[in-house]
């Protein structure tokens, strides 16, 4: 039988694998919007809104991820 | 090891009454939460003060001024198009409040001694009533201008009757869960950066008080690193900002153009 103070800080670690899936969203977003700007850069201005609103999105899920284990870690 | 550092990232966040005591439910308390958005105020007012003068020839105070207006401007005209002027005082505030309530959470007025600054984005119920402010104007302007005929909102134009019964479903929750995203991407984003700060200032400290060579070495990684995100953080602070006015933007846009 786990203790509740360890299967705390097991938990918040494993909610942590969240933030890192995120930051590798947030690198694709970014990523992808360098290699459609560096083919076509006239059109790459234009499409500034987009980026960044795929750049929050990807970036909520890792924020939502830490926001659980800081739950985990202190309201539980 | 000598004595243990121990040091609470989470109480940097804690809200402590200055005039007036929380006991017996006193709602009306001035707080360092209050204390701090009273200083945003008085910092954004001086800045546009000093940028109002409408010089033909804008001077430097001015083009900075000019500059952020500008930006706000052409982005609801990009984003909703003529209509779009209207709704600039409002994500005016909202971008302008952000930015400076973030940028004051960072600044380093704790070296002065007695001093603690307070983010005030940092906190779910400021976040939150910006967000619902956002989110009721959304309302407000899509059934004033389209009464009932709003809910074609969730109903993409040409779905087969099949798709719709999935697409519709979906459309509402994401249409209602806006709120709640755009005012806890804001607020996690504050928390999460300024606990990264004081974790690795807790190290520092920890590192210097230790004995033997590894904990100054600990602690000048630990200084770079946290030199390295401040960097990062002075970037979100202005990232946020812009994508909460960019979000709003979009979702007025939707109340306005109806797709």
């Amino acid at each position: 039988m786990m203790s509740l103070e360890a299967a705390k800080v097991i938990g918040a670690g494993l909610a942590a694998i969240g933030v890192g899936a995120a930051a590798a969203g947030v690198g694709i977003v970014f990523g992808s919007f360098l290699q459609g700007a560096l083919r076509n850069p006239a059109a790459a201005d234009g499409q500034q809104g987009r980026l960044f609103i795929g750049f929050a999105a990807a970036e909520l899920l890792g924020l939502i991820a830490f926001a659980v284990a800081m739950i985990i870690l202190y309201a539980v | 090891m000598a004595a243990e550092t121990k040091i609470d990232p989470m109480h940097q966040f804690q809200i402590d009454p200055i005039f007036g005591s929380l006991a017996n439910g006193n709602p009306f308390v001035f707080t360092n939460s209050a204390l701090w958005m009273l200083i945003v105020l008085a910092t954004i007012w001086l800045f546009m003060l000093g940028g109002m003068k409408r010089a033909l020839v804008p001077g430097r105070w001015q083009v900075a001024v000019e500059g952020i207006t500008g930006f706000i401007t052409s982005m609801l005209d990009a984003n909703v198009g003529p209509e779009g002027r209207k709704y600039v005082p409002w994500v005016f505030t909202v971008f302008i409040f952000i930015l400076v309530a973030n940028l004051m959470g960072l600044m380093p007025f704790g070296i002065i001694p007695g001093v603690h600054p307070f983010t005030v984005t940092s906190q779910f119920t400021i976040t939150g009533v910006m967000a619902l402010i956002s989110f009721g104007i959304v309302l407000a302007v899509g059934f004033w201008k389209h009464g009932l005929h709003f809910f074609s909102l969730f109903v993409p134009a040409g779905t087969p009757f099949v798709l719709k019964l999935l697409i519709v479903p979906i459309e509402v929750v994401s249409f209602l869960v806006r709120p709640f995203s755009l005012a806890l991407r804001l607020f996690v984003a504050m928390i999460a950066g300024h606990i990264l700060i004081k974790v690795f200032g807790n190290f520092i400290v920890g590192g210097l008080n230790a004995e033997g060579l590894m904990g100054p070495a600990i602690s000048l990684l630990s200084f770079v690193f946290i030199v390295g995100v401040s960097a990062l953080e002075l970037l979100v602070s202005a990232i946020q900002a812009y994508v909460f006015a960019l979000l709003t933007s979009l979702y007025i846009n939707d109340a306005v153009n109806l797709h």
